[in-house]
C-alpha cells in the first residue's frame, strides 16, 4: 500500500511518501510496524492523540482494518480556511 | 455547486459577480473571504499552506453536499488557496445562495466550520527567525458540536 505523510509527520518522517509491503491488520498495527523500523518513525507517532490517519482519502481512526486499503495518510490535526 | 483548490490568486469581486448572477430564484447571497493575518509581531514573510491533492477535493465536495442537505441552497462555491501566500493574500472564499438569507448566513459558516479542521490543509507560517506549523485549535473542532 502507499503511505503518505503531510505537514511536521512528513517533515519529521523525511518523505512525503512511501510504498510499504505489510501484513498489519489495522492502523495501529502499522503505527507499531513503522515505529519498530526506525527511530525517526517513533518519533512521529509518539503522540497519537495528535495525528490524523485517513484510509484511502477518508477520515478513518487507529482502529480501522486495513483490509482492502491501498492508500494511508498520517498527519496533524488539519488547519484550513 | 463548484469547488477549487487552487495555487493561483481569485478575484474576488469577479467571483462573487459570477455566483450572485446565476439564478434570480435566489433572494440572499453570502460570501466569506479568509486572508492570510500577519503575526501580531508583525513579521510573518510567508504563510505556506500544505494539502492532500485528492482528499481534499473530495473533503470539500463532501462538506458541500452536506450543507446542501441541511439547508435549502441554490448553489455553492468553495475556492481554497494552496502554496506560498504573503501577509494581506486571500486564502479562501466560500459563497452560498439562497431563497432567504437565513439559509444562506447558516450555510456559510458551516461550511467554514468544517472547512477548518475537516478539510485536509496545514498552515506553516515563515517569519525571519524560524518556521512553525499551525497548531489546531481546541475551539475549532468544539465549533462542530453546535450543528
Amino acid at each position: 500500500m502507499d503511505v503518505l505523510y503531510f505537514a511536521w509527520v512528513r517533515e519529521r518522517i523525511g518523505l512525503p511518501k512511501e510504498r510499504i509491503e505489510t501484513e498489519a491488520a489495522t492502523v495501529s498495527d502499522l503505527v507499531a510496524e513503522l515505529s519498530a523500523r526506525e527511530d525517526r518513525y517513533a518519533a512521529a507517532f509518539a503522540d497519537l492523540s495528535a495525528l490524523r490517519v485517513a484510509l484511502d482519502q477518508e477520515l478513518s481512526d487507529f482502529d480501522a482494518s486495513l483490509v482492502g486499503v491501498r492508500e494511508v495518510a498520517f498527519f496533524p490535526p488539519m488547519t484550513g480556511g | 455547486m463548484r469547488i477549487s483548490v487552487q495555487q493561483e490568486e481569485f478575484d474576488l469581486g469577479a467571483e462573487a459577480n459570477t455566483f450572485a448572477a446565476g439564478d434570480d430564484a435566489n433572494g440572499a447571497i453570502v460570501t466569506f473571504t479568509g486572508v492570510v493575518r500577519d503575526l501580531a509581531s508583525g513579521d510573518l514573510d510567508v504563510m505556506e499552506i500544505e494539502h492532500y491533492p485528492g482528499m481534499t477535493e473530495r473533503a470539500l465536495t463532501k462538506i458541500a453536499e452536506e450543507a446542501q442537505q441541511r439547508w435549502s441552497l441554490g448553489d455553492v462555491l468553495v475556492i481554497h488557496r494552496h502554496g506560498r501566500l504573503a501577509p494581506g493574500d486571500r486564502i479562501m472564499m466560500v459563497a452560498t445562495a439562497a431563497r432567504h438569507r437565513k439559509d444562506a448566513f447558516e450555510a456559510a459558516e458551516y461550511l467554514m466550520d468544517y472547512l477548518k479542521s475537516r478539510a485536509p490543509f496545514w498552515k506553516k507560517e515563515i517569519t525571519t527567525s524560524g518556521a512553525e506549523w499551525v497548531a489546531a485549535k481546541d475551539e475549532d473542532e468544539d465549533a462542530l458540536t453546535r450543528w
